[in-house]
């Protein structure tokens, strides 16, 4: 399966990258494991929120080809 | 509740024109009309800040935050919200975020302007990215 990942704040700046496209196989938090070890985000799961194709949606959520995948931090505006 | 002219988040990408925002919560029904301007500050945790810059995942950001309009227009007996938010760099002294509520009382206003600025700031998909006055910068991310 392939997602397209973006990402925001912090955890851009430890990707290197706005956008990534990977192949993974596996559940949402598994996914979030993988790119943490890859990238070193410092951020454990449960600071954060996932949202796909552009709503919140629960860590239960499953994946599906062509995803687009967002991992918030904890947000700060206003 | 469907969200309209008179319920309305935005982000915004060049300065918040308050009194503009003000005259859009103009309405013969309402006697409160209460405002909430969030203004950027040179201090934070006892460092000095220079600027900062707010990043949002702007899709989401503009659909949540039109969320929090209409349940805050749902919730409480007020008339017209608008609310603005600022991407971008920013200086000390800019406003950073508009909060307008217009309401037949006054009560209802000062809630619904509480509900909206605080719901923004814990749930909007915006981040802050303050620079300080040493040339360090760090994203802030509550805990």
């Amino acid at each position: 399966m392939r997602v397209h990942l973006r990402y925001f704040a912090s955890l851009r700046d430890a990707a290197g990258v706005d956008t990534e496209v990977v192949e993974h196989l596996g559940d949402a938090s598994s996914l979030y494991a993988d790119l943490s070890a890859r990238h070193g985000f410092m951020m454990p799961r449960e600071r954060v929120r996932l949202a796909v194709n552009g709503a919140v949606v629960p860590w239960t959520q499953v994946l599906g080809d062509g995803d687009e995948v967002v991992f918030l931090p904890p947000v700060s505006g206003g | 509740m469907p969200s309209s002219e008179s319920t309305t988040f935005r982000l915004n990408d060049h300065g918040i024109d308050v009194a503009g925002l003000r005259r859009r919560l103009e309405d013969p029904h309402c006697g409160a009309v209460v405002g909430f301007d969030g203004v950027v500050r040179d201090h934070h945790g006892g460092r000095a800040v220079s600027e900062l810059r707010y990043e949002a995942y702007a899709e989401l950001a503009e659909r949540e935050g039109q969320a929090i309009v209409d349940e805050a227009r749902a919730r409480f007996a007020v008339r017209r919200i608008v609310a603005e938010h600022r991407v971008g760099l920013l200086a000390i002294g800019d406003v950073a975020v508009y909060v307008g509520v217009a309401a037949a009382h006054r009560d209802a206003a000062f809630a619904a302007c509480r509900y909206v600025i605080d719901e923004i700031k814990s749930r909007v998909p915006i981040w802050k990215h303050e620079h300080y006055a040493d040339g360090a910068a760090e994203w802030i991310h509550p805990d």
